[in-house]
């Protein structure tokens, strides 16, 4: 085993543990918590893969995405009040879409030929990406710059509602 | 690459040491020429008694906060109290491995070393929302919430600005950035972003006149209210450190670093010296800011960021855009930066001196102020 195959693992056992933990954990911090884990551990295997320009957008923005989503979770839920799980008549249906998810994952993981081995990751530079950001793939740039602008505008015209102004 | 020492990994050592080392030694020496500063800028003499101008009230405040007893509240959530305070340290310490100190003296010399430093510094913020619900504390949770906001909001003129230095550099790397400046450093070509770096740096320090997480008349100290001894100090520690880079930041990409206003190849001791003096007048200028400008009201904080800040962070990268693309000389860069700066300081003057306040702000504004 390679140094790197070491790393590797050691990553991705910190990204199940992260990703397991956000879907085990009973209380809703814990797990926004948990999801930085899992999160930050992708971003290092996209170190590994020498992508460290997608490994540092993914600690931004996850970073203050957390953060967000943490804050959400304490304004709009009161931990103390849930007890034990939350159940509801929705139960088979969930089972039976994560049954259908877990089998065509495992389908697919099984069906796929694998190769034994990868090519060589080579590193793109930022000036290389910043390129094809703004020339070849320049539509689905301004299309989801278009869909931030959009939802921009959606929360300041749903704070500003209530003014009547 | 120079090598500090004939062993590659004795080298690797000594420079993980300049961050292990000489930072926590920093902040110790930094906190007792705070306590100076501020002492001769009220006119009082500061800590006089512990060794020769009170210079060892720092070590000691160290040995008093390493020996006082670690205090935990009994409802507290136990993991996210205790590890709130490492998630608030060590992004610091990871973000200051990206900072060339000089030519030499640096741990890694990153292509994308500007960027790196940005995205790991915001990830402290977790840290104080997690010490703030963790503690299990009405005033720790609201200061919690306000670090939230302030820090994420202030993130974004800060990025910004140092996106239009990588613009105007061509160049992510800090090391690269320095270097280009051998003649002129990037203040005199980007005076808007400089000014706006240093507010929104002073913003993500949350030091006064930006404290309003931690406003001790406000909401008790925040985030840092149930912690005590140790872990208490890894706040201060954090804060201090962060102090430090943020200067070193400041005076690698606007002030040129270790070499303007002298040439590349500056003598070891000439590049520690311009870089000690640009980051001292950063620090002091921080601490003299936290003695003379009272705190701002949080919508008066908002709207500073988002009103004034933020538009003006976008016309400086607008400016760059429109000299680099058509490549007019650049001393146009110089004149519109310039102006705008001005146009800036003016509003903010205006506007404050107008209304009483800093700016009128909306509604919204307000009814988000006075939740939090």
């Amino acid at each position: 085993m390679t140094y790197e195959e070491a790393i590797f693992y050691v990553i991705a056992a910190v990204t199940v543990a992260g990703s397991l933990g956000v879907v085990t954990a009973r209380n809703v911090i814990h797990s926004a918590l948990f999801l930085i884990l899992a999160l930050l551990g992708v971003a290092a295997v996209y170190v590994l893969l020498a992508s460290e320009f997608l490994a540092i957008v993914q600690v931004l923005v996850y970073g203050g995405a957390v953060t967000i989503l943490i804050l959400f979770a304490m304004m709009l839920t009161r931990v103390r009040d849930i007890g034990g799980p939350i159940d509801g008549p929705q139960r088979p249906f969930a089972a039976l879409a994560a049954t259908v998810f877990l089998g065509t994952t495992v389908l697919a993981v099984t069906q796929t030929e694998w190769r034994g081995d990868t090519d060589e990751a080579t590193v793109v530079t930022i000036n290389e990406i910043g390129e094809a950001l703004f020339t070849t793939w320049a539509m689905p740039f301004e299309i989801a710059s278009l869909v931030l602008m959009v939802s921009l505008v959606g929360a300041i015209v749903l704070a500003r509602g209530e003014e009547g102004e | 690459m120079f090598l500090l020492a004939d062993n590659v990994w004795l080298d690797a050592f000594l420079r993980m040491a300049i961050v292990a080392v000489l930072v926590p030694v920093g902040v110790i020496l930094l906190t007792w020429v705070e306590r100076k500063v501020i002492g001769r800028l009220q006119q009082r003499l500061g800590p006089m008694h512990v060794g020769p101008y009170g210079l060892l009230q720092g070590l000691a405040d160290t040995i008093k906060l390493m020996t006082k007893e670690d205090v935990r509240p009994d409802s507290a959530d136990r993991p996210t109290f205790e590890l709130a305070v490492f998630v608030i340290v060590v992004p610091v310490f990871m973000a200051a491995v990206a900072i060339p100190f000089t030519s030499d003296i640096f741990v890694r010399n990153m292509a994308l070393g500007l960027f790196y430093f940005l995205a790991v510094s915001s990830l402290g913020i977790v840290g104080f929302v997690m010490a703030g619900w963790g503690s299990d504390n009405k005033y720790a949770l609201l200061g919690g919430v306000r670090a939230g906001a302030q820090l994420i909001s202030y993130e974004i003129p800060l990025i910004l600005s140092a996106v239009a230095v990588a613009m105007l550099g061509q160049s992510l790397s800090l090391y690269t950035l320095v270097e280009l400046q051998d003649n002129t450093p990037f203040i005199a070509y980007q005076p808007l972003a400089f000014v706006i770096f240093v507010i929104a740096g002073l913003a993500e320090l949350y030091r006064q006149p930006f404290d309003i997480p931690v406003a001790e008349s406000e909401v008790v100290g925040g985030p840092t209210v149930e912690y005590s001894g140790i872990r208490w100090s890894m706040f201060q520690m954090a804060e201090f450190v962060s102090l430090v880079l943020i200067s070193a930041l400041a005076s690698l990409i606007f002030l040129g670093g270790w070499i303007w206003p002298f040439s590349a190849d500056n003598a070891t001791w000439l590049q520690i010296a311009l870089m000690a003096t640009k980051t001292s007048a950063f620090i002091l200028f921080f601490m003299w800011m936290r003695v003379t400008v009272p705190r701002l009201r949080i919508d008066q904080l908002m709207a500073l960021c988002w009103q004034i800040l933020l538009p003006f962070a976008f016309l400086q990268i607008i400016i760059n855009g429109l000299v680099l693309v058509y490549d007019w000389p650049t001393w146009t860069l110089t004149i519109l930066s310039g102006a705008a700066t001005i146009a800036m300081g003016t509003l903010i003057y205006y506007v404050s001196r107008r209304s009483g306040v800093l700016y009128q702000t909306s509604g919204a504004a307000q009814r988000v102020g006075s939740v939090l």
